[in-house]
């Protein structure tokens, strides 16, 4: 069967969308997919452009790929525009002359950024705010200026004034409305959200027509407002409203809107039966969708309808959430209480800039719609309750009033919910998917978000996820608690603060007071860790050996036949050639099996247990101290060259690196932590797969945060940008301290992450606005580790009394006589490989 | 019961409390445990049978609904002290030996 050819104009957010979904259609092979771009990449997250400013990369935003469209076939044309459509022929030609044939035709050519007609619109510096190539004009513009202006008090206005902000301009946002995103908020709610970002220090002006641009007396410009007044600035951008890029459609007489936008029915059909449209340049009756996730929905209907399916588009609920300058705005439904006889209720708390109101039927039975600035905890619950038409309590005013203490939470249970209730709005998850995910085994939040995408591209939903999870657990009669195990009735966050706040130093007190019977291979380690990392005391000291696991309790890496292996700390893989040789005679001289790290270092395979003690003496002789590759702590920081010798080095990433290992060596945490800094974007120290990664910029370091390589890779998070020395080594602290106050038992911090409600901008809110008031608490924590530091086998070799555990038989010098080896590559102990066939439990690895 | 004829290993302190320590007994590798800091003591083969090296002596004790284990330090499986029973796997049982503290001292018994 001959292949449908289908052309899509346009690789935006939505064009891309529409491709994907045909990409995964089972009938996928009988298409052929020819998409064109008029910029000079392919799709990449709008959604997330002002991050862009933050630090992160044209690489993070990117939403596809040349591989992956190879890898399925679609071709794919950048920098390249369609000009001509002959619909009879069914051909279109493009900018450079291209002529290509289409059996269906999709328009995903998106919108263009409405420039008000105002003399003086077009000067140099009076820019615009969608494309990467615009922030790039911005930010070069924003380097030969002062002040800025942003045209336009809306979303992507307040986006816009933002990212001026974090330039380092003094921002301004001139508004024509009497408020601020006087589309999705009531006066009340812009008032509040006008007076917490003039707090923030962005300047704010509605009401205000700007009449013409000139030249400024003290500025580069100055905007004349039509009440006579004025403003100065180097700068404007204009971000008053898009526009439906709908020319084409135009010029070759598709059915166009009255006010713009190419029409089309529930199929996403134009008027022309093989020609699609979809996204912010498609008009569905009357109405554009100026969001991602109603384009996203047309996408899905146009793949459905290619391909004989029946997914309409019947229209989207543009509900918003979302963190304008670090404040809280959400926006439901009717928020403007503009249905016939609608009332509401209002709570509003000046002191903390919170603005909360609902919207509800004259009957009080239904919820219409809602706007909540500063606390938008609720949006979830408030949100379904509009959409599914829950019923209202019969109070409807507890749906936003501050739980006092002690007081239940107000809000519904999502047992409430009905199985069709969307969850996940970015990608449609429902609560129904939720659960059979849960029932097939998704049975703790991080690997329900991975497998139903739920809670992963806003993150607005995540606490709702987890209460659905919550539920579900319950109804499958699982107990759901987060007890250490059966010794403990306490989570181990719990057990943390148990520790810190009654001053407990063993584990037998800690038992003794709160816990029953004996412990157990899953408490005892845990415990341990927590020990060591709030009074960092000698692991091997009476009381703690015998909380000590596998490696921890010989301070040593147990391999599969009971011999060890031992790594010494060579902080972020610098060393002298003399410590080399020393390696190298130690090696040699004990018959080890040498190999070299993952983490920049030396390992060394097949000790017994007997010969730790003179291994480690010769060791600690040559200037060497232990690597801690046997711990549930920080192993290395991994550094590439840096500026010291490398070309492109930004700064100095080798220093940097030493500094980080020899500060958090020996810090016990929840699990193995990895770090890693580059000196340049290039990223040769891989720093974005670590728990803590570094990239020098010319401005400072770049901090990344829970990333993982491994069995299950997580890109890390950009945590913050451009920073000095100080407070990069402050935040780290924090964070790590953080991680091992609140982290599960052997939870990398990418999963702590991934389970983190509020996710990536809470931990932020702790770490940097200190918004518990823990941050100095943090720091003093880390500082008793910092400052309390000791070389554990430096201890061991000084203590008789443990170095009698040292021996393979407590009552003879005979050693271990069933180890066997044989020669291979060169090295003399191998060990003679026996599949291992049971159950393997734990994968114990050195770096 | 048989009488025994009792061996000397080593003294009761020189197993730290909750730990273990291998002896060699009659040309077998024992591994030996002393719970808290009391007399009371187990002795059980030293070789796990799953990992197939001479290591039980080395691994973590706890409590499992309400018998005391000893978990290999290798793959985690669990022993029962007191018979040598593995929690996992109800086919793998150790082989134990008498075992008592005796004026200070630990000794392994053999019948007579």
């Amino acid at each position: 069967m001959r292949q449908q050819k289908i052309i899509v104009v346009g690789n935006g957010m939505v064009g891309h969308k529409f491709i994907d979904n045909l990409i995964q259609h089972p009938d996928y092979a009988q298409y052929q997919i020819l998409t064109f771009s008029e910029e000079p990449r392919l799709a990449y997250d709008r959604v997330k452009l002002s991050s862009y400013f933050s630090g992160s990369t044209v690489d993070d935003l990117m939403l596809t790929s040349s591989d992956y469209y190879d890898e399925h076939g679609v071709q794919f044309i950048v920098n390249d525009k369609v000009t001509d459509i002959d619909k009879a022929a069914k051909q279109i030609t493009t900018a450079s002359g291209r002529v290509e044939s289409y059996d269906k035709l999709v328009l995903a050519t998106g919108s263009f950024p409405f420039v008000p007609p105002i003399p003086g619109k077009d000067s140099p510096h009076c820019l615009v705010y969608r494309t990467i190539e615009d922030l790039e004009a911005i930010t070069a513009s924003a380097a030969e200026s002062k002040v800025g202006v942003v045209v336009g008090g809306g979303l992507l206005g307040l986006e816009c004034a933002n990212a001026l902000h974090e330039l380092k301009l003094e921002a301004h946002v001139v508004e024509f409305a009497p408020r601020l995103m006087a589309v999705q908020l009531d006066e009340g709610g812009g008032n509040v959200l006008s007076r917490k970002i003039q707090a923030l220090g962005v300047s704010v002006h509605c009401e205000k027509n700007t009449k013409e641009i000139v030249a400024g007396e003290t500025l580069r410009y100055r905007m004349n407002f039509a009440d006579g007044s004025h403003l100065e600035t180097d700068m404007i951008v204009f971000s008053a409203g898009i526009r439906p890029q709908d020319e084409l459609a135009r010029q070759f007489d598709l059915t166009i809107g009255e006010r713009g936008g190419i029409v089309i029915d529930d199929n996403c059909l134009t008027s022309d039966p093989n020609i699609y449209a979809v996204g912010e340049c498609a008009l569905w009756q009357n109405r554009i969708f100026g969001l991602v996730a109603p384009g996203y929905t047309m996408a899905k209907a146009a793949v459905s309808h290619l391909t004989g399916g029946d997914v309409l588009f019947q229209g989207a609920d543009m509900s918003t959430k979302l963190k304008l300058l670090g404040v809280d705005v959400a926006s439901i439904g009717d928020a403007h209480a503009q249905s016939p006889g609608a009332l509401t209720y209002t709570y509003m708390n000046d002191v903390e800039g919170i603005y909360k109101r609902i919207v509800v039927n004259p009957e009080k039975t239904q919820l219409l719609g809602a706007v909540l600035i500063g606390d938008t905890e609720a949006y979830g619950n408030l949100l379904t309750m509009t959409l599914e038409s829950m019923p209202l309590p019969e109070q409807p005013e507890i749906l936003i009033l501050p739980a006092l203490d002690g007081a239940p939470s107000a809000a519904l249970g999502v047992n409430a919910l009905p199985d069709t209730a969307q969850i996940c709005s970015c990608h449609d998850v429902t609560k129904g998917d939720l659960v059979c995910a849960i029932q097939d085994g998704a049975t703790d939040l991080g690997s329900l978000k991975s497998c139903s995408k739920a809670g992963t591209g806003c993150g607005g939903c995540t606490a709702m996820v987890g209460q659905v999870l919550n539920a579900e657990l319950e109804k499958m009669g699982v107990e759901v608690n987060d007890h250490l195990c059966s010794h403990f009735a306490y989570s181990r966050q719990e057990l943390y603060d148990i520790i810190r706040s009654k001053q407990i130093k063993t584990f037998d007190a800690l038992l003794a007071e709160y816990g029953e019977g004996s412990g157990c291979m899953v408490c005892k380690p845990a415990i341990g860790s927590i020990l060591a990392t709030h009074w960092n005391e000698y692991v091997l000291s009476d009381d703690h050996i015998q909380l000590q696991d596998t490696n921890d309790i010989f301070l040593a890496n147990m391999q599969r036949d009971g011999t060890y292996s031992v790594v010494p700390r060579i902080a972020a893989g610098e060393i002298t050639p003399k410590q080399l040789i020393a390696l190298g005679q130690i090696g040699e001289k004990y018959d080890l099996y040498t190999k070299i790290t993952g983490g920049q270092r030396i390992d060394f395979f097949g000790a017994q247990l007997h010969e730790l003690p003179p291994i480690w003496d010769e060791l600690i002789a040559a200037g060497f101290e232990t690597g801690h590759a046997y711990g549930k702590s920080l192993r290395t920081v991994k550094s590439c060259v840096g500026s010291t010798w490398c070309r492109f080095g930004m700064m100095d990433s080798v220093t940097m690196a030493v500094n980080l290992e020899m500060r958090y060596k020996g810090l016990r945490s929840p699990h193995k932590l990895k770090m890693g800094v580059s000196g340049c974007t290039r990223e040769c120290a891989e720093a974005q797969g670590k728990d803590i990664g570094i990239i020098a910029t010319d401005k400072g370091w770049n901090l990344y945060v829970c990333g993982n390589g491994g069995m299950k890779p997580r890109h890390a998070d950009l945590f913050a940008s451009d920073l000095d020395d100080a407070t990069l080594i402050q935040y780290i602290d924090r964070i790590l301290m953080f991680y091992c106050r609140t982290a599960d038992r052997l939870q990398r911090t990418s999963v702590w992450m991934d389970n983190m409600e509020g996710g990536l901008d809470y931990l932020k809110s702790v770490i940097i606005d200190d918004k518990l008031a823990i941050g100095s608490d943090l720091e003093q924590d880390m500082a008793r580790v910092v400052d309390t530091y000791e070389c554990e086998w430096k201890k061991t070799l000084n203590s008789p009394e443990r170095l009698k555990r040292f021996a393979h038989f407590i009552n003879s010098p005979a050693t271990d006589d069933s180890l066997v080896y044989e020669a291979d590559r060169g090295q003399n102990k191998a060990r003679i490989a026996t599949p291992v066939t049971e159950d393997i439990i734990e994968t114990v690895t050195v770096d | 019961m048989q009488p025994l004829n009792w061996t000397t290993v080593c003294d009761l302190d020189d197993i730290a409390p909750n730990t273990g320590v291998c002896a060699l007994f009659e040309e077998q590798q024992v591994a030996i445990f002393r719970i808290g800091k009391t007399e009371q003591l187990y002795a059980i083969d030293n070789v796990d049978p799953f990992g197939k090296a001479s290591v039980l002596s080395r691994g973590l004790i706890g409590d499992c609904d309400g018998d005391i284990v000893v978990a290999s330090p290798l793959y985690k499986q669990q022993f029962k002290l007191k018979n040598g029973q593995c929690i996992e796997d109800e086919s793998v049982k150790l082989k134990t030996f008498a075992i008592r503290a005796h004026g200070g001292q630990i000794q392994l018994g053999l019948p007579h």
